[in-house]
């Protein structure tokens, strides 16, 4: 979707202000809400290509006017009624009016090593990579109103593969379903003349990680 | 001003323990564990991991080719492996090349070397402006490069996670890992800032 998270290249934000020394949480209730989104993706009631995509979903105004854990809590709020597993009357409340859905708090016990577990989104390929290094390829010109992850910034615009990732799960089809889709995903590098003209300076590259669906050749 | 932002954290306080209480009440999560995701990403991983990774890296000729090429395993060695670190790709500055990471879609970020992202990196600014304008950005952390220098901006856009290799700082020839690792930043490591002189280090 064309959302408020699209940022890249986009004018009027001001300035990068780094804060020195900063804490990891500023609040209390960051640490809470930030470990409330991880339990219940724990639980695999959803996954992160959803959980993303519940995030995005924030009205414009609201997500540029939003801290990140503001957002977080958005999504999360989004996603528990979505699924049936809270209703708006029972967060508004703060209590439970209706009986629980089927769904098991992970423990914490053995959380530390899932953690710490080695995943990969990879996937075996189900048929040969379109692409190989060096090969020109066009972001395609496309404006789902799902979830994509390809930018705006680079939609229509000319790049090279500059590497092979692997096969991976294809967030854009995964995204709200059971579906993974997989892909082979490329590094795609623009020059950032050919994405900024007078603007993007001779020799500047900007790189990004593209699924097949996302690319044809140019 | 200031009153209001107190007060509007302490709304979402009582939100947040408003919606934690709902959600222990269902069953769906247990309050011990979120004890254990808050204490991992607030005391134990954090960016003095990936500056393990780089002093080793700068320290040892071996070990730097194989976090080039072949950076998830080469990390997993130092028992660094986990979420948000799953496919992780190791990139070098030299002379002529600068790395900076970002995500301009949303935050993502690699956690099992760096920990939690700072507020900067997830806040419009930076998203906005590190593909367009990274000199610009550099700008903003008081980081100039050689005009000869190009930089090489990466989009964070798949499950590819990104570890900057900062050039080593000169003066530091003799250093165990360990102190080496007291020169590299966080910043060093998203490509916002460089490391850290030993001068730098000792004031």
């Amino acid at each position: 979707m064309n959302g408020p998270h699209d940022l890249g290249g986009a004018h009027g934000f001001g300035p990068v202000i780094a804060e020195e020394n900063e804490p990891v949480f500023h609040a209390n209730w960051e640490r809470r809400a930030f470990a409330l989104v991880m339990a219940l993706g724990y639980t695999g009631a959803w996954h992160i290509d959803t959980s993303r995509h519940a995030r995005e979903r924030t009205p414009p105004a609201d997500y540029l006017a939003s801290s990140y854990y503001e957002i977080w809590f958005a999504g999360l709020k989004r996603l528990l009624v979505e699924h049936a597993l809270v209703t708006q009357a029972e967060i508004d409340a703060g209590k439970s009016s209706s009986p629980p859905a089927a769904l098991t708090a992970v423990p914490a016990e053995g959380l530390v090593e899932k953690l710490r577990a080695k995943n990969s989104y990879e996937r075996p390929a189900l048929a040969p990579a379109r692409f190989k290094a060096g090969d020109r390829v066009r972001a395609k010109v496309m404006n789902p109103y799902g979830h994509t992850r390809l930018p705006r910034y680079v939609r229509g615009r000319t790049g090279t593969i500059a590497a092979i990732r692997g096969c991976h799960v294809f967030p854009d089809a995964h995204c709200g379903t059971e579906n993974e889709d997989p892909h082979w995903l490329y590094s795609v590098a623009f020059a950032a003349g050919d994405l900024w003209g007078p603007q993007g300076r001779a020799g500047d590259e900007i790189r990004l990680d593209l699924w097949e669906p996302h690319l044809e050749p140019a | 001003m200031a009153s209001h932002d107190h007060s509007y954290l302490s709304d979402m306080e009582v939100r947040v323990r408003a919606l934690e209480t709902l959600l222990t009440e269902k069953g769906y999560v247990d309050p011990a564990a979120l004890d254990v995701f808050i204490d991992t990403y607030e005391t134990k991983v954090g960016p003095r991991n990936g500056a393990r990774v780089i002093a080793r890296a700068w320290a040892d000729a071996k070990y730097r080719k194989w976090l080039i090429e072949d950076a998830t395993a080469a990390i997993a060695s130092l028992d660094f492996a986990g979420r948000q670190g799953e496919h992780m790709v190791a990139v070098e500055n030299t002379r002529d090349t600068h790395n900076m990471v970002v995500c301009t879609l949303c935050s993502c970020y690699p956690w099992a070397v760096l920990g939690l992202p700072p507020v900067w990196y997830k806040a419009p600014p930076y998203r906005a402006r590190a593909v367009a304008d990274p000199r610009g950005v550099l700008a903003d952390f008081g980081v100039t490069l050689p005009e000869t220098t190009a930089i090489r901006v990466w989009d964070s856009t798949a499950e590819m996670r990104y570890l900057v290799i900062p050039m080593r700082p000169a003066g530091a020839e003799d250093w165990s890992q360990e102190r080496l690792a007291e020169l590299v930043t966080r910043d060093s490591m998203i490509g916002t800032g460089l490391a850290l002189s030993p001068t730098e280090a000792a004031s």
